[in-house]
């Protein structure tokens, strides 16, 4: 039932993997991309890795596809000028494509014996979550700080990267504005009866 | 082979992987699309940690799944934010010209 479920889920897995370089459109690469990830995350649950799966459909489908919708959709590109001329690319990545396989391939074929008895999605503890946070929190702890320094310097290079100061735009000054005091913002003025000041 | 067995998650993620090197090829001229592709292949990668780690009955697979997982989401950002740049730059996102953006 399993392996059923297995092929079912593999081959959705590799068609819309095969249609995400395959399509015209990039839109819908990204939402083949999706499928692909969401697919990907049953793959996880079916040998009970389950907080990988959330977590591929956390940060993959909910952020990392969507970040490539948004570039996609907000760049004024000529997709169909891009795509003219990847014809005469086929043959050549189609042969790198099977060297790489049959490579893939003489691995299997020197084997590799895994026993069924250790399968095990979450050693030491009653859930697969359980599990990760045991080993992750005390043996990992260092690299689970550093994984969060490198999302943090993402975040930073990606904001530095983009931002840009137009000139001839009005910007809030936080230093100036609360820099005011009430000597050089108010003044008094005493008008004579009947006219302007 | 009539069980679920680690040899199965092996044979997709060598199809998952392969076809993310022909998609660099053959998309070499549209940057998204070579982005995309090496997401799938960092799925793929992730996927043969994930089953090696659960067929062997040890977590360290999965804690370096996740880290590969940051890795790839600053990784996207980092380069979707080039992307952008350049696109600003130059109003197209044809690889073959980056090197004009040398010095």
């Amino acid at each position: 039932m399993a392996l059923i479920a297995f092929g079912l889920i593999a081959a959705v897995v590799i068609l819309s993997a095969v249609f995400v370089i395959a399509a015209r459109n990039p839109v819908h690469s990204v939402l083949w991309l999706i499928l692909a990830f969401f697919s990907s995350a049953g793959l996880f649950v079916l040998i009970g890795a389950e907080f990988l799966a959330m977590l591929l459909v956390v940060v993959y489908v909910g952020a990392v596809a969507v970040l490539f919708l948004f570039v996609v959709m907000m760049l004024d590109v000529d997709f169909v000028e891009l795509k003219q001329g990847t014809l005469r690319y086929w043959p050549f990545a189609l042969l790198v494509g099977f060297i790489f396989l049959a490579e893939l391939a003489l691995v299997w074929v020197a084997g590799i014996d895994i026993s069924m008895d250790s399968f095990d999605p979450s050693p030491g503890a009653d859930t697969n979550t359980e599990a990760i946070g045991r080993v992750m929190y005390t043996d990992y702890l260092l690299l689970f700080q550093l994984a969060g320094g490198i999302l943090l310097v993402a975040m930073i290079g990606a904001i530095v990267l983009t931002l840009r100061h137009r000139p001839h735009i009005k910007r809030q000054d936080v230093g100036k504005q609360t820099g005011r005091c009430r000597a050089d913002a108010i003044e008094m003025k005493d008008p004579a009866p009947g006219q302007g000041i | 082979m009539t069980e679920l067995s680690v040899t199965h998650y092996l044979i997709v993620s060598a199809a998952l992987f392969t076809v993310g090197v022909v998609g660099i090829f053959v998309n070499r001229k549209n940057i998204i699309v070579i982005l995309m592709a090496l997401e799938l292949i960092l799925l793929s990668v992730n996927l043969n940690l994930v089953a090696f780690s659960v067929f062997t009955g040890t977590i360290q697979g999965q804690i370096f799944a996740m880290l590969v997982l940051t890795v790839a989401a600053a990784e996207a950002a980092v380069g979707l934010a080039i992307l952008v740049v350049y696109f600003r730059n130059r109003r197209d996102i044809s690889v073959e010209n980056v090197d004009l953006m040398k010095g």
